[in-house]
């Protein structure tokens, strides 16, 4: 890097990474840029990248779909409650796989790797005759639940980071200190691990958010969809024709995930990576 | 910040002390305790199902009431073998997976790269690469179907001026154009994974390295070949094998972008496996498929991960 670059490599480099720039950039600003147009200008025969009469409607419009505000709230609840569960589950779970030498440890190293390579079609067929007796299909708790054990493997992964970064040393120092297992793992280890469990949860929604084959499987009733699923229907039918609504409402939906992954870019960036990479 | 006083810890810690098997036996029911609320989902609706839809594989399991399952055997697998439209969903399967993991790879290692230098506006770059990782598959499926609209798309009126075109194009339900449109859309979706594990992989590589090299007289060109890339090679390995099972198995984008039309010429196995699953009620087969993908996955990992062994030994 102390090197000095050639006056014509940097052109060329500043060059390539303009062309990055226009591949990445174009089709987000023309979603944002159809969201902002009257039906007249989307379909004129030579579109601009700006609209000209820039409007909401298309947003009111959105949020006037009864069935897309629905699927909103449905969506909300689903990824809050499997954030919250997810991360209360694999909390305790991550810690004993850090610190316990059990053989389960290997196992679950397994099953995440496993759980990759496995085409959902797989799981997903007896899952199904498994709801269906539990009458689970067609429930958002039942969803819930499959979100929790979908989303286990990068939950646990990410969590497991976090614990192995807490020095070992302190809980020793609080048990030295006549601090009991629970009285540590309450007092130290958890105020420690507060800002991964942040991280942890806000992943967990995203993920669950933007989820959408098992939504597809689990899911029948209409009341009941997810934002991704009404979206999907929505272009299947009407959506087609009437881009404006469909433009501002994806853009709408993309805005929860897109947030909480500005908070967690960083972290998930180094995070991740420091625990999977290995050179 | 206690970067220097853990090296200096004497190893005491580390050592295991010689503990009684009481002891040992009540941190195992600690371990199993903390384990537990996270072990009974898992077994119940991931590891259960998992090794049930393996054994549906090989039954003539059906949805319904009232409907007994039998043992088959490999009765599904010898009509697999007849059934030309899976083997054609496979292949288109297989390009898929192939064109979008090999272009990503490409694509993203060259950004890496660009990211990994000095340059002006590499923040709005970096930002923007990462922007499809926090995007709902469907949604990136449906902004793609904005940007390929056939009246009102962006790039028919960009080809259109740039004189490229005579006639609007319907990408997506064009014979020919379907599947490229579509991988197009797939390496799209998949760019922030790829760049930013490649992008982590650069940053460990020494510059000490490549001062080195720099010093003997190398150019850039031979310090990529002969420095930068011997050393990504572990993190090359460990992404594009990722982003082949991911794209070998993916549903949502193309699911939305083509329902596998037209013609078929998009339909991915996962859309066809669940077409018989789930829109015929075909449980038994559609388990079959699954089984046959995972066998095809595993074969290509294993020739995959052995030839990049020994090119490493």
């Amino acid at each position: 890097m102390n090197t000095r670059t050639r006056p014509f490599i940097r052109l060329l480099q500043y060059a390539a990474l303009t062309g990055f720039l226009v591949f990445l950039a174009f089709p987000l600003v023309w979603m944002v840029s159809t969201a902002f147009k009257t039906p007249q200008e989307i379909v004129s025969l030579h579109p601009t990248l700006i609209p000209k009469h820039p409007t909401l409607s298309n947003f009111t419009m959105a949020l006037e779909e009864s069935s897309l505000v629905r699927a909103g709230v449905n969506s909300l609840l689903v990824a809050i409650s499997t954030a919250l569960v997810t991360v209360l589950v694999s909390l305790p779970a991550s810690y004993a796989l850090v610190r316990y030498r059990t053989w389960l440890r290997k196992v679950s190293l397994g099953w995440i790797l496993v759980s990759q390579i496995f085409p959902q079609i797989l799981i997903v067929i007896p899952l199904f005759m498994i709801m269906k007796q539990f009458q689970l299909l067609n429930s958002l708790v039942g969803l819930v639940l499959v979100y929790l054990v979908w989303a286990l493997p990068f939950t646990l992964w990410m969590l497991q980071g976090y614990v192995r970064a807490i020095p070992p040393e302190l809980e020793q120092a609080a048990a030295v200190d006549g601090a009991g297992k629970v009285r540590t793992l309450v007092s130290v280890v958890l105020p420690l691990l507060a800002p991964g469990l942040v991280a942890t949860s806000m992943f967990t929604f995203i993920i669950s958010w933007n989820e959408f084959f098992l939504a597809l499987v689990f899911l029948q009733n209409p009341d009941l969809n997810t934002l991704p699923l009404a979206l999907a229907r929505f272009i299947g039918a009407e959506g087609a024709v009437r881009l404006g609504p469909l433009a501002a409402g994806s853009l709408l939906a993309t805005l929860p995930g897109l947030v909480f992954f500005a908070i967690l870019q960083r972290r998930l960036t180094s995070g991740l990576m420091s625990g999977s990479v290995k050179g | 910040m206690g970067l220097t006083s853990t090296t200096e810890r004497p190893d005491t810690s580390k050592q295991p002390r010689s503990r009684g098997s009481r002891q040992r036996q009540r941190q195992r029911r600690e371990a199993y305790l903390l384990l537990v609320p996270a072990l009974i989902p898992v077994l119940i609706f991931s590891v259960y199902p998992l090794l049930n839809g393996i054994y549906l594989g090989f039954t003539d399991s059906r949805a319904g009431l009232n409907r007994t399952t039998h043992f088959t055997g490999f009765e599904n697998y010898v009509r697999l073998l007849q059934n030309s439209m899976f083997w054609e969903s496979f292949k288109i399967g297989l390009v898929w997976a192939f064109g979008v993991t090999a272009i990503q790879f490409l694509l993203a290692l060259g950004l890496a790269l660009l990211l990994n230098q000095r340059l002006r506006m590499r923040w709005l770059v970096r930002t923007l690469a990462l922007v499809p990782w926090a995007m709902p598959s469907v949604i990136v499926a449906i902004m793609w179907r904005l940007v390929y609209h056939p009246d009102a798309g962006l790039l028919n009126d960009v080809l259109t001026r740039m004189h490229l075109i005579d006639e609007n194009i319907n990408w997506l339900a064009d014979f020919s154009f379907a599947l490229p449109a579509v991988i197009v859309v797939g390496v799209w979706a998949g760019m922030p994974q790829t760049t930013v594990t490649l992008l982590a992989g650069l940053q460990g590589v020494p510059s000490e390295l490549h001062e080195a090299g720099a010093v003997d007289g190398a150019t850039a060109w031979q310090r990529f070949w002969h420095v930068t890339l011997p050393q990504l090679r572990p993190v090359i390995v460990a992404i594009t094998s990722l982003d082949f099972v991911w794209n070998f198995n993916s549903f949502g984008l193309v699911y939305v972008l083509t329902e596998g039309g037209p013609g078929g010429k998009t339909m991915l196995p996962m859309l066809f496996a669940y077409n018989e699953g789930f829109e015929y009620g075909n449980f038994g087969y559609a388990a079959a498929m699954g089984n046959a993908m995972v066998v095809l996955i595993i074969g290509l990992m294993a020739f995959y991960l052995w030839t990049r062994m020994r090119e490493a030994e």
